[in-house]
């Protein structure tokens, strides 16, 4: 009997080994044959731990053969971007910086994930320290899309999007900072939700800007996201910006229908920088909703169009501080001919860092630096309170915000790398929901002509995650068509 | 009618330069160790005189993805202190990142409080030649201590010790009030001396744990502008601190009359050399790009948190001199002294409290037992002799068992073997004799031996008395009663 186990979903996986259907070792064994035929031509994995995968499996197994309880994602491969701290293996953030770097402790949510008896096959590539949104400023590797390997996958969770896309694993962990998980999750047709600030424990995530990241799942269905969502959210007492709210299951919440719910249009996300097969697309799984019952209403985010500046004043202000303490003094690269400790400090930087990471650097200093603090910084802290009362009066109006996730569909490598201001407009929908500090989440909902995925965005109040996962569950189980697997399947 | 107002204002015209007298403007900031179990943003232990690096964890290591967590024992015990130096609690603070580069800080940045300090708009009394005077209180705030660097004789390896990276600092600062270097030293110990009263830091500037450093600037006397002023650190006492104020105004003033300018700078103390250095110039000082910390929630200290902080404050020194002034007797100098330390001031009330004389216990206290003390260079808590037993020694002496100059040996035996007051005398046999017989024998004996004195007293010479006392004393060898012995003498030979 040959099943393709690696295109289940996680929730169809845990179901299976917990009743003894399969065993968490065949599983693992049927994913790294699958990561071993089409990993070469998608390049997701950064580090493969097939020896960690199969002795996590064989715990599974062990636990299951003794009659003992296993955990909600018993079995499930989980793939972990590399900005997540981990003991096993190591914790490059796609970094030459951090090339060799082992942590020496393992995140909140890598605990939270083991414990709920997944098993971890490795870890997948990013953006450099999780600037970028296309995945091409990786230090390790470039990944492609698997519905077309001349483009990108998005970014800066390219890895994470392109391993569940291309039935690498059941789930992967990515980090949102301005859309790092919803925007690759759209460009690669899956499922990607960015939790409400403070919903997931931050501590072991490699920070960019510690005010608007997000660790969140990436996966292949909304059921599975939820499912994720079980584990990892809830208050830790390691991050003091955690919030200490109760956990409902949300994988509960993916029940009922769409009648009278009031979803929201956002008329500045409806201009000609949406691309024409995003609006249509879009458009239709607006109308699924309406035809169930749904009541669509316009709303207006007026402040959107200062979103952007606010987000790459905001950022960079804080990743040029979050990225000071990789100086070669401690840990991660220093350069081998510094002499002075000047020169350990600009030059181990200035080698290992990529150009991005170079420019928010000194992009973030300029903005804090003394006489432009109030100019820039200061002002965008208060746009971003702006930004954040239009969401408050959209939300008067509408339980959820519907959207495009992205302008346009995946683009071919090099399209926008050598034009930093077109790269950052891949995240114009998607930064706003960091900046207000809300739940979002990307669902599929079709293709281009170019047979490209098209995800539709979908907004809530904080910490709604309940409403804004039923009405994506919704959609998915509605939406009258299969999206279908990429062509490397 | 002109227009435009003639101006009439013409500089005033500045003393001669030889009589010209100029005032020191001090301010000071002071950095206190506070004695928290962990450290400010993480659960290591504080005490870093552990073998280097053993107590560290990825938060103060700045490892990647680490996070701080605040210590609310550090905010209970800042909150103290800000009241302790009447000083409004802010109910709503934050902490910043001060953004620097050197390895002594993990993670390139300390975690500060910049424009919202958790304490700010006290005041501290001090007194100086017995006038007292009034220093504003700018503010106290939180932060975390760096790491230690240590460099290899003559250069070539530098070692980081990061135990004390992330131990909680709280660093306090005054207004300009300070006018002396002698002002400074008495503002610097009366901080200690409520800092420890709090039991908030153990104050060791030898350790580091209390460090001052002082902003100094002079102006001609009367002026109300302030001059250019120098930063002076790296003061390992108060007295440094005292001795490099004096330096610095010296050397300020030896510039200005020399037609010089002061260089807004940071001095270093020499405390071999007895001289301020020239460390580092402010223009090239660092732009630290402070912002809010996103890693940590705003601070909100509301009205039942501060009550509950001022509700467990102890008695401060200078209402328990006030006290023991009217509550004893004691002159404002015994009861300055005396309240100086809470060890000692605690000390004292226990001992009155077991039954002493207050004036002796202040003075038996102040003069006998902090003389071997000092000799013994321990603190009063490491004494052996505990309150309850120097009061048994002082009533040792009042019902005449002892005279006070046995007392003074046998609290020698007390301090040295802890032994009680009374298990000594009666072991060396020391209880003063105040049997009338065998001090009668004993004046007998004398008078018999000396025929020559006996006469001379009898001739009037009443100087000669003080011999048949002594000489008495030296047959009881000590022990005799004293005023048995005047008494019996004074029959003997006057009768």
């Amino acid at each position: 009997m040959t099943m393709d186990w690696y295109w289940k979903s996680a929730s169809e996986i845990s179901a299976a080994v917990r009743s003894g259907v399969v065993s968490a070792s065949d599983i693992t064994e049927a994913q790294l044959r699958r990561i071993d035929e089409v990993d070469g031509r998608i390049d997701a994995y950064t580090q493969r731990w097939d020896d960690t995968a199969r002795a996590m499996a064989a715990k599974v197994d062990k636990k299951a053969s003794r009659g003992e309880a296993l955990g909600p994602l018993a079995g499930v491969p989980v793939g972990l971007k590399e900005l997540l701290c981990t003991r096993v293996g190591k914790t490059t953030c796609a970094s030459k910086m951090l090339e060799h770097f082992r942590s020496p402790y393992d995140a909140t949510v890598v605990k939270r994930l083991e414990a709920a008896d997944a098993v971890f096959l490795g870890k997948v590539n990013m953006d450099e320290f999780a600037m970028g949104s296309s995945t091409e400023n990786s230090a390790i590797k470039v990944t492609r899309n698997p519905w077309n390997l001349k483009c990108v996958p998005g970014g800066s969770s390219g890895g994470s999007a392109a391993a569940v896309s291309a039935g690498e694993c059941a789930i992967s962990l990515g980090s949102d900072t301005g859309g790092s998980i919803r925007q690759p999750a759209c460009l690669c047709g899956c499922v990607g939700i960015k939790p409400t600030y403070g919903r997931v424990s931050r501590y072991g995530l490699v920070a960019f800007a510690s005010s608007l990241d997000q660790i969140g799942p990436l996966t292949r269905t909304v059921e599975d996201a939820a499912l994720t969502l079980n584990v990892i959210c809830g208050r830790d007492e390691m991050d003091a910006t955690s919030a200490d709210l109760p956990v409902p299951d949300f994988t509960g919440a993916l029940t009922g229908d769409v009648r009278g719910l009031r979803i929201g249009l956002p008329k500045e996300y409806f201009t000609e920088a949406l691309s024409e097969p995003m609006r249509e697309r879009i458009e239709q799984a607006v109308d699924a909703y309406r035809a169930n019952g749904a009541e669509i209403v316009e709303v207006s985010l007026p402040c959107s169009e200062y979103a952007i500046a606010v987000y790459y004043i905001i950022c960079t202000a804080e990743a040029s501080a979050n990225l000071a303490r990789f100086d070669g003094v401690r840990y991660g690269f220093r350069h081998p001919e510094a002499k002075t400790m000047q020169d350990m400090y600009v030059m181990s930087k200035s080698a290992a860092f990529g150009p991005e990471v170079r420019r928010r650097i000194m992009l973030g200093t300029y903005v804090l630096s003394s006489g432009y603090y109030d100019a820039y910084y200061l002002k965008a802290q208060k746009v971003r309170a702006l930004i954040k009362k239009d969401f408050d009066a959209a939300f008067e109006k509408c339980d959820v915000i519907a959207g495009p996730t992205s302008p346009t569909a995946s683009f071919e490598f090099g399209a926008k790398s050598d034009n930093p201001l077109e790269m950052y407009l891949s995240d114009i929908y998607t930064i706003s929901v960091n900046l207000a500090t809300l739940p979002g989440i990307s669902i599929p909902c079709g293709l281009t002509d170019a047979g490209l995925p098209v995800g539709m965005q979908l907004m809530a109040r904080p910490f709604e995650e309940e409403l804004l996962l039923k009405t994506a569950h919704f959609y998915e189980q509605n939406r009258g068509f299969d999206m279908g697997r990429p062509p490397i399947a | 009618m002109s227009k435009t107002a003639v101006s009439t204002w013409a500089a005033p015209r500045l003393p001669e330069e030889s009589v010209m007298k100029y005032e020191a403007v001090i301010g000071m900031e002071v950095h206190v160790e506070i004695n928290s179990k962990s450290k400010v943003f993480c659960a290591c232990p504080t005490d870093f005189h552990a073998p280097p690096n053993t107590n560290v964890c990825p938060i103060c290591l700045g490892m990647p993805g680490a996070l701080p967590v605040l210590n609310r024992d550090m905010v209970d015990k800042s909150v103290a202190v800000g009241l302790a130096l009447n000083c409004k609690i802010s109910r709503w603070s934050k902490m910043d990142r001060k953004n620097y580069f050197y390895p002594d800080l993990a993670k390139n940045y300390q975690i500060s409080q910049y424009d919202l300090p958790l304490c700010h708009g006290g005041s501290i009394e001090i007194e100086v030649d017995g006038e007292t005077r009034r220093i504003g209180i700018t503010r106290a705030h939180m932060e975390e201590d760096t790491a230690r660097n240590t460099h290899t004789l003559g250069g070539g390896q530098s070692g980081i010790d990061f135990n004390r990276s992330g131990v909680p600092l709280l660093e306090i600062v005054t207004e300009p009030d300070i006018r002396s270097a002698a002002e400074a030293y008495a503002y610097l110990t009366a901080l200690k001396q409520i800092l420890q009263y709090l039991d908030v830091s153990d104050c060791n500037m030898e350790e580091g744990s209390l460090r001052a450093e002082a902003n100094i600037s002079i102006r001609p006397e009367g002026r109300a502008e302030f001059g250019v002023k120098t930063e002076v650190k790296n003061v390992a006492s108060f007295s440094g601190v005292q001795k490099a104020i004096d330096y610095e105004i010296a050397r300020q003033e030896k510039v200005l009359r020399e037609g010089g300018v002061i260089v807004q700078e940071t001095r270093g103390w020499d405390a071999d050399r007895g001289i301020t250095v020239s460390q580092r110039l402010k223009e090239s000082a660092h732009d630290y790009r402070y912002f809010p910390e996103p890693d940590l929630p705003p601070i909100v200290v509301d009205e039942s948190w501060e009550n509950r902080i001022r509700e467990g404050l102890p008695e401060l020194p200078a209402p328990r001199k006030k006290r023991l002034e009217s509550q004893y007797g004691l002159s404002a100098y015994d009861a300055h002294v005396i309240t100086l330390s809470k060890p000692v001031a605690d000390y004292y009330e226990a001992v009155v409290a077991a039954g002493a004389d207050p004036k002796k216990a202040s003075n038996w206290l102040m003069v006998e037992l902090q003389a071997l003390l000092s000799a013994a260079k321990l603190e009063i808590q490491a004494c052996k002799i505990g309150p309850e037993a120097l009061a048994a020694l002082l009533k040792l002496i009042d019902t005449g068992l002892i005279s006070g100059k046995i007392a003074k040996e046998v609290l020698v035996e007390m301090f040295d073997s802890g032994l009680p007051p009374d298990t000594i005398v009666r072991d060396k046999g020391l209880s003063q004799i105040s049997d009338t017989g065998a001090i009668e024998a004993a004046v007998k004996q004398v008078i018999d031996a000396s025929p020559e004195q006996v006469a001379q007293f009898k001739a009037g010479k009443d100087k000669v008395f003080g011999y048949f006392v002594g000489q008495v004393m030296k047959a009881t060898r000590g022990k005799g009663n004293p005023q048995l012995i005047n008494d019996i003498l004074r029959r003997e030979l006057e009768g």
